[in-house]
C-alpha cells in the first residue's frame, strides 16, 4: 500500500535494542541487544518461553511499555525510513492501527466489555479519519466479513463477553486490519484459544497476510505453531536473541545449542513403542459418568438453562497403564477427572477403584480410599498453600491418615530427593520455587500416599516447553519405577502422545473414540478426533523427536 | 511477617495514625489517674471558655471537659473494639459457613444477610437501643448487629475463591475434613483480609457509637464525646466549644483507625505498585 | 424489548421482596415484645396520654388477649392495610403523619445522592488522572478527613461558621417561618435552607465515592482494553473519556445504590441538627417522646424505601453493564 523507496529494504529494522527494567526487577533488561529485521510479504517469528523479552520487545516497536519504568535504552527502530524511538508521541499514534497494528492474547480482555463490537472497530476509523459515519459503518461489516465472521450484522451490534473466543479473536483481527496496515504484529494471538480454533486463527492469519501482502511479527511460546506459519525465525532467551534465520534453518539445522534444547523438548505427535497392558487387571473402571449443570431458573425464574458436562462417559484403566483423556476446553476432560477423585459429585454412573464403588460412598468410608487414588493439579502457583512449608505441604496427608510426625517427615525428605528437589526444601516456602519446581511438589505430595493410581489434571500445561519436558521425563521415571496407574488429563495431543499408551477423546461431555494411541494417531475414526489432530500446528514438520520415534517404531516387533 | 511489619513503618500516614491512636489510647488508661473521680461532677462555673481555670472549659453544667474527654475516651474504644470483635465473629462464622459449603446453606445464609443489609443500620440501631434501653451492653449489641453483615459478606467471597483453588481441592483429596482445611488452610489465607476490614469496622463503630449517643441514645453512666457534643447543641451560639473539642477528638480518632487500616492493607497484601 | 423484560424483572423482584418485608413486619412485632411495659401503652404512644376507650380498641384491634402467634397475623394484617396507629401528641393516624413529612427527606436524600456521586466521581477521576501529584495528594487528605468526620459534628460546625458567624445561610429549618413564599420564592428560600443540610450530608459520601471512583480508574487504566486502544491510536484522554470512564463508574454506582440505607440513618442525625421537618426528624421526636410504635412505624416504611431503591438501581445499573443478564 505504502510503497518504500527500497523495494528490497527491511519492512522493520530493529538494531540493538534494549530495553530496561526497573532496579528491583530479577534482571537489568527486558530486552538486551536485539537486532532483527522483518522483510516484505513474510512471517517473522518470534520464539522463547516465559521471561524471554519477546513480548517486550514486540510491543517496544509501538512504544507500549506496561510502566514508565519500562523504557528504551538504547538502538534503533527504523520503519520507512523513521527512528520509531525518537518519534514523538503525536507521530506515534498516527501510526499505530493505521500503519502499525497489533492484536493480542486474550480477546476477552483486549476488547472493551461495555461497548460493541462495532463502534470498538469504527473507532480505529474514526480516530484515523477515515471517511464518514456511513461510510465507516459500511467498512466495519466488509472488515468483519473479511474475517470470515458469519452474520457481520449481528456481531456488529453484538458485546464481547457473547461472542466465543475464536470470534473475538477474529474480530481484533478485523480491527487491526482495517485501515491495511503494512506491519501485523501478534502477541501470543492464538494461545488461549483451543487447538481447532488456533488451527482456524492461523490460517486466517497466513491467507490475509499473503493477500495484503503484509508484514506479520509473530510472537508464540509454541514451536508447533513456529512450524506451521512462519516464513523466518527469531529465538530469543532472557532478553537476548539467541539465533535467527529461515523457517527451513533455524527449524531443521538449528545452530545455537538453546535452539536445538528446546527443539529437542518439544513432544513428537508420533507416539513412540508403547508397553501393552491387555494382560493386566482393571483398577480403574469408569461406567456411564453424568454430569450436569443448571444455571439460571430459580424462584420465579422460569427454566433455566441445563449443560451436559458429562453424558455416558465409560473408559477403563488397567493396572501401570497410563491413560489420556484428551479434549478441547468445555469437553469435560477436567469435570470427568474431579468426579472420579470425587471432588465434584457426580450425578450418576460408576465409579470402580480396584473393584469398588466408590461412587456412592460416604465421605467417612471414602477416606481409606482417598490413599489408593491421588491427585497433581494444574496450577502451579494455585495448587500450593502459600502459608505453609513445602515439609508440612507434603507430610500433612500421611498424618491425617494416622502416620506419625517423625515418620511422615523421615518420608517427606526421601519423596523431595525422589522428584529431584533438595531436602532443605522442607523449610522453604511455596513462592520461593519456580513453576516446575512447585509441580514436583505437588507431584511428591501426591505421593506421600503411597497411592497405587494418579491422576494428573494438565500437570504441565502452565510449564514452559523446556520445564515441561522435564517433568514429563520424571513423572515417567517416577511412574515405572513404582509401577503407578496413571490417569493423564491434557489438551495438548504431542504431550499425550508422548506420555500415554492409550487415549480417550472426549469432545462436549462424551467420549467419541478411544484406543491405544498409536492407534487412534495413525487411524483416527471419529470425525472430531480427525479435526483434532488435523488442527495441530505443525504436523508436517519432522523435528528430531519425530525422527527418533519414527525409527523406534520401525524397528519394534 | 517482619516484611509485612517493615512494610507498615514505610506507609507514612500509617505510623502517624498509629502514633495518635496511642495518644488516644494513652488519654483513656491516664483518665483514671488525671482525673479521679466522676467526670459527671460539676467542677465550677459553667460555660468556661478553655486555657483558663480548666485546661478545657467547663460545659453547661459546669462539667470539666477535659475529665469528660479523657473519661469519654475509655468508653469510646471500648465499645468500638468490643462491638467489632462481637460483629467479626458473628460476621465470619457466618460468611465462613455460606462460602464454604455452599448450596442451600449459603443460599439461607445470604438472603438472611442481605435482610440485614436492606435494613438501614442506623435506624435499626436506634430503634434496638430505644426499646432494650439506654446501657452500655444494649449500645455494643446495638452496634454490632448492625455491622456484621459487610464482614460476613467479605469472608464469604473469601472462602468461596479458596474453596475452588486447588491447593483446597489438594486438601479434600488428601482426605482432610472440614474443620482442619477450614481452621489450618482457608483461616490463615483470609486472616489478613479479615484484619483489615475489622480495624476499619472499629472506625466505623465508633462513629455510630458517638451518633447514638448525640441523639441521647448512650449509658447515663459512662461519659461519651457523643453525649458532651449533644449536651452543648443548645448553647452552641456562646460556648460552640464544648461541641467542638469532642467532635475534633472524634475525627482524629476515627482518622487514625483509618490510616493504620490503610498501612495494614499495604503491608499485608503487598501488590505491585501501580505506574 | 429491552423494556418490557425490565418491567418483568422488576415485578420479579418486587415479588421477590414481598417476604423481605414480611420478615422486617414479624422483627417489628418481635421488638414490640421485647420493649418494656405493656404492648399497648407501647402502641398507644405517648404512655398515658391515649383514652381509655382508645386502648380498649386498641387491644382489640391487635388482640393483645389472645395467643402471640394470633398477634402477629393482626399486626401483619393492620400493616399490610397502612393502619400504622395513631399519635396523639400530632393528632392524626401515623400513616398519615409519616405522608407527610416525606417530602423533605426525600428531597434531603435525592440532593445529598446526585451531589455526591457526581462530584465525588468527578474528584476521583480527576485524582486518579493525576496520580501521587499534589492535586491527587490534597484530594486524598480531604476525603481522609472528610471520611474520618462525623456527619452530626460536620453539621453543627457548619452551623457555627457559616450561619452564626457568618450569617450566610440560615440555622435550620427548611422554610423561613411566617413568611409564606409562593411560587419561585418558595423554591429559592427552600434551597437556601437546603445548602447547610445537603453540605453535611454530602461530605462523608463524597468522600467515599472519591476514593472508590480514583481506585476503580486505576484499576480499569491497568486492563488489557486500555493497551488496544493504545495501539489503535488514541490519545490518553480519549481512552479516558470513552473507554475508562463507563467501565470506571459502574462500581462507584452499585455502591451508592446500596447506601440508601446509610444514608436514611445519616439524614436521621442531619435533620435533627439542622431541624429539618423530615422523617428523620420525626424519628428524633418519637424517640423524645418515647413513642416507640410512631418509631416503629418510621424504620417500617423506611426499609420499604430502600427495598424499592435498590430494585430501581438494580434495573438502572442492568441497562448500563451489558454483561448483566436480566434472570
Amino acid at each position: 500500500m505504502n510503497a518504500a523507496k527500497n523495494p528490497d529494504a527491511p519492512l522493520l529494522l530493529i538494531e540493538g535494542l534494549s530495553v530496561s527494567l526497573p532496579a528491583s526487577a530479577d534482571r537489568r533488561h527486558a530486552v538486551e541487544d536485539v537486532s532483527l529485521e522483518l522483510g516484505r510479504n513474510q512471517i517473522l517469528c518470534v520464539v522463547g518461553e516465559s521471561g524471554s523479552g519477546k513480548s517486550v520487545m514486540s510491543r517496544a516497536i509501538l512504544g507500549l511499555f506496561p510502566s514508565r519504568h519500562v523504557q528504551p535504552s538504547a538502538g534503533r527502530i527504523v520503519f520507512d525510513g523513521e527512528d520509531l524511538l525518537q518519534a514523538t508521541p503525536e507521530r506515534l499514534r498516527e501510526l499505530r492501527g493505521n500503519r502499525i497494528a497489533m492484536i493480542f492474547q486474550e480477546p476477552m480482555t483486549a476488547l472493551n466489555p461495555v461497548l460493541r463490537i462495532g463502534a470498538q472497530i469504527d473507532e480505529v476509523l474514526e480516530i484515523h479519519r477515515a471517511g464518514d459515519g456511513p461510510a465507516r459503518r459500511a467498512r466495519v461489516l466488509e472488515l468483519l466479513a473479511a474475517v470470515n465472521l458469519p452474520d457481520p450484522q449481528q456481531i456488529l451490534s453484538a458485546y464481547p463477553h457473547q461472542l466465543s473466543g475464536g470470534q473475538r479473536q477474529r474480530a481484533m483481527i478485523a480491527m487491526a486490519l482495517a485501515l491495511e496496515p503494512d506491519i501485523l504484529i501478534a502477541d501470543e494471538p492464538t494461545t488461549a484459544l483451543d487447538v481447532t480454533t488456533q488451527a482456524q486463527i492461523l490460517s486466517l492469519i497466513r491467507e490475509l497476510q499473503r493477500k495484503k501482502g503484509m508484514g506479520v511479527i509473530f510472537v508464540t511460546h509454541d514451536f508447533g505453531v513456529v512450524a506451521e506459519i512462519a516464513d523466518r525465525i527469531a529465538v530469543m532467551q532472557h532478553g537476548r536473541l539467541v539465533e535467527q534465520g529461515s523457517a527451513a534453518e533455524v527449524l531443521h539445522r538449528p545452530q545455537a545449542a538453546y535452539t536445538r534444547s528446546l527443539l529437542a523438548a518439544v513432544p513428537s505427535l508420533t507416539p513412540g513403542p508403547k508397553r501393552d497392558f491387555s494382560a493386566q487387571p482393571v483398577v480403574l473402571g469408569v461406567n456411564g459418568l453424568n454430569k450436569s449443570y443448571r444455571s439460571g431458573g430459580g424462584l420465579f425464574g422460569g427454566k433455566g438453562r441445563s449443560v451436559d458436562a458429562l453424558a455416558g462417559v465409560s473408559f477403563s484403566v488397567r493396572r501401570g497403564e497410563t491413560v489420556g483423556i484428551v479434549g478441547e476446553s468445555g469437553s469435560g476432560k477436567s469435570t470427568a477427572a474431579r468426579c472420579i477423585a470425587r471432588l465434584i459429585e457426580a450425578d450418576s454412573g460408576q465409579i470402580m477403584v480396584e473393584g469398588v464403588d466408590i461412587a456412592p460412598l460416604t465421605p467417612r468410608a471414602l477416606r481409606p480410599v482417598r490413599r489408593r487414588m491421588q491427585m497433581v493439579f494444574q496450577d502451579p502457583f494455585g495448587s500450593l498453600n502459600p502459608r505453609r512449608t513445602v515439609g508440612q505441604l507434603i507430610s500433612e496427608g500421611p498424618i491425617v491418615h494416622g502416620v506419625s510426625a517423625a515418620s511422615a517427615h523421615a518420608r517427606t525428605l526421601e519423596l523431595l530427593e525422589l522428584v529431584g528437589l533438595e531436602r532443605r526444601a522442607a523449610e522453604r516456602f511455596p513462592h520461593e520455587f519456580s513453576g516446575g519446581q512447585r509441580q514436583r511438589i505437588g507431584l511428591a505430595r501426591a505421593l506421600a500416599l503411597e497411592p497405587a493410581i494418579l491422576v494428573a489434571d494438565e500437570p504441565v500445561s502452565a510449564l514452559d516447553v523446556s520445564v515441561q519436558d522435564q517433568v514429563l521425563r520424571l513423572l515417567a521415571d517416577i511412574r515405572n519405577r513404582l509401577g503407578l496407574t496413571v490417569l493423564f488429563i491434557t489438551h495438548d495431543l504431542r504431550v499425550a502422545s508422548q506420555v500415554c499408551d492409550s487415549i480417550v477423546v472426549m469432545h462436549k461431555g462424551r467420549v467419541v473414540e478411544s484406543g491405544p494411541v498409536a492407534e487412534v494417531y495413525a487411524h483416527p475414526a471419529h470425525a472430531y478426533t480427525q479435526a483434532l489432530l488435523a488442527a495441530v500446528p505443525g504436523r508436517q514438520w519432522g523435528n528430531a523427536n519425530e525422527a527418533r520415534a519414527a525409527a523406534a517404531a520401525t524397528t519394534a516387533p | 511477617m517482619n516484611g509485612g511489619i517493615q512494610r507498615f513503618l514505610r506507609h507514612r500516614p500509617a505510623v502517624g495514625g498509629l502514633t495518635l491512636l496511642l495518644l488516644v489510647l494513652l488519654a483513656a488508661a491516664l483518665a483514671g489517674v488525671l482525673y479521679p473521680g466522676n467526670p459527671f461532677a460539676i467542677v465550677g462555673q459553667p460555660f468556661q471558655p478553655p486555657l483558663g481555670e480548666h485546661v478545657l472549659g467547663t460545659d453547661a453544667l459546669g462539667r470539666d471537659l477535659a475529665a469528660g474527654l479523657l473519661h469519654g475516651a475509655r468508653t469510646t474504644l471500648l465499645v468500638g473494639v468490643v462491638a467489632t470483635v462481637i460483629a467479626t465473629v458473628a460476621g465470619v462464622t457466618i460468611g465462613g459457613l455460606a462460602g464454604y459449603f455452599g448450596g442451600r446453606l449459603d443460599n439461607l445464609l445470604m438472603r438472611f444477610t442481605e435482610l440485614f443489609q436492606t435494613i438501614p443500620f442506623f435506624l435499626f440501631a436506634i430503634l434496638l437501643v430505644a426499646v432494650l434501653g439506654a446501657s452500655i451492653h444494649s449500645v455494643i449489641f446495638a452496634i454490632a448487629v448492625v455491622s456484621w453483615p459487610p464482614m460476613a459478606r467479605l469472608v464469604r467471597g473469601e472462602f468461596m475463591a479458596m474453596r475452588n483453588r486447588e491447593f483446597v481441592q489438594a486438601c479434600v483429596s488428601l482426605g482432610m475434613g472440614h474443620t482442619r482445611i477450614i481452621v489450618l488452610h482457608i483461616l490463615p489465607n483470609t486472616l489478613s483480609s479479615i484484619i483489615v476490614t475489622g480495624s476499619v469496622m472499629v472506625a466505623t463503630a465508633i462513629l455510630i457509637e458517638s451518633g447514638l449517643s448525640f441523639l441521647g441514645l448512650s449509658d447515663a453512666n459512662t461519659m461519651s464525646w457523643g453525649f458532651i457534643i449533644g449536651s452543648g447543641r443548645t448553647v452552641l451560639r456562646t460556648a460552640w466549644w464544648i461541641c467542638a473539642v469532642p467532635g475534633v477528638a472524634i475525627l482524629l480518632t476515627v482518622m487514625a483507625i483509618n490510616l493504620v487500616g490503610d498501612g495494614l492493607n499495604d503491608a499485608l497484601n503487598p501488590r505491585l505498585r501501580s505506574l | 424489548m429491552v423494556w418490557q423484560r425490565s418491567l418483568s424483572y422488576a415485578l420479579r423482584r418486587l415479588a421477590q421482596a414481598v417476604p423481605t418485608v414480611l420478615v422486617i413486619v414479624a422483627l417489628n412485632f418481635l421488638l414490640l415484645q421485647l420493649a418494656p411495659g405493656d404492648a399497648a401503652d407501647v402502641l398507644a404512644g405517648e404512655a398515658g396520654s391515649a383514652t381509655p376507650e382508645f386502648m380498649a380498641q386498641l387491644r382489640q384491634t391487635f388482640g393483645l388477649d389472645q395467643p402471640l402467634a394470633m398477634q402477629l397475623l393482626l399486626y401483619v394484617k393492620n400493616i399490610v392495610v397502612f393502619d400504622l396507629g395513631f399519635s396523639f401528641r400530632h393528632n392524626m393516624p401515623v400513616a398519615q403523619l409519616i405522608g407527610s413529612r416525606l417530602f423533605p427527606t426525600l428531597l434531603l436524600m435525592v440532593t445529598v445522592l446526585l451531589v455526591a456521586v457526581i462530584v465525588g466521581t468527578l474528584l476521583g477521576a480527576f485524582a486518579a488522572r493525576n496520580l501521587n501529584r499534589w492535586q491527587d495528594n490534597l484530594i486524598s487528605m480531604l476525603t481522609v478527613l472528610a471520611y474520618a468526620t462525623p456527619v452530626f459534628w460536620a453539621g453543627l460546625m457548619l452551623i457555627v461558621v457559616f450561619s452564626i458567624k457568618l450569617g450566610w445561610f440560615p440555622t435550620s429549618g427548611m422554610q423561613q417561618v411566617a413568611a409564606f413564599h409562593e411560587g419561585f420564592a418558595k423554591v429559592r428560600d427552600i434551597a437556601h435552607h437546603l445548602v447547610l443540610p445537603s453540605v453535611t450530608l454530602t461530605m462523608f459520601y463524597m468522600a467515599l465515592y472519591a476514593r472508590l471512583m480514583r481506585a476503580s480508574v486505576l484499576e480499569q487504566f491497568s486492563m488489557d482494553y486500555v493497551v488496544t486502544a493504545r495501539a489503535k491510536g488514541l490519545t490518553e484522554r480519549q481512552i479516558a473519556r470513552r473507554h475508562v470512564l463507563r467501565n470506571a463508574v459502574l462500581p462507584v454506582l452499585t455502591m451508592a445504590g446500596v447506601q440508601v440505607g446509610a444514608l436514611l440513618g445519616g439524614a436521621v442525625v442531619v435533620e435533627t441538627v439542622f431541624a429539618w421537618p423530615g422523617l428523620g426528624l420525626l424519628a428524633y421526636e418519637s424517640l423524645f417522646a418515647r413513642d416507640l410504635n410512631l418509631l416503629l412505624g418510621i424504620f417500617f416504611v423506611c426499609t420499604c424505601l430502600v427495598v424499592v431503591v435498590n430494585l430501581v438501581v438494580d434495573v438502572a445499573y442492568s441497562l448500563l453493564d451489558p454483561r448483566i443478564e436480566l434472570r
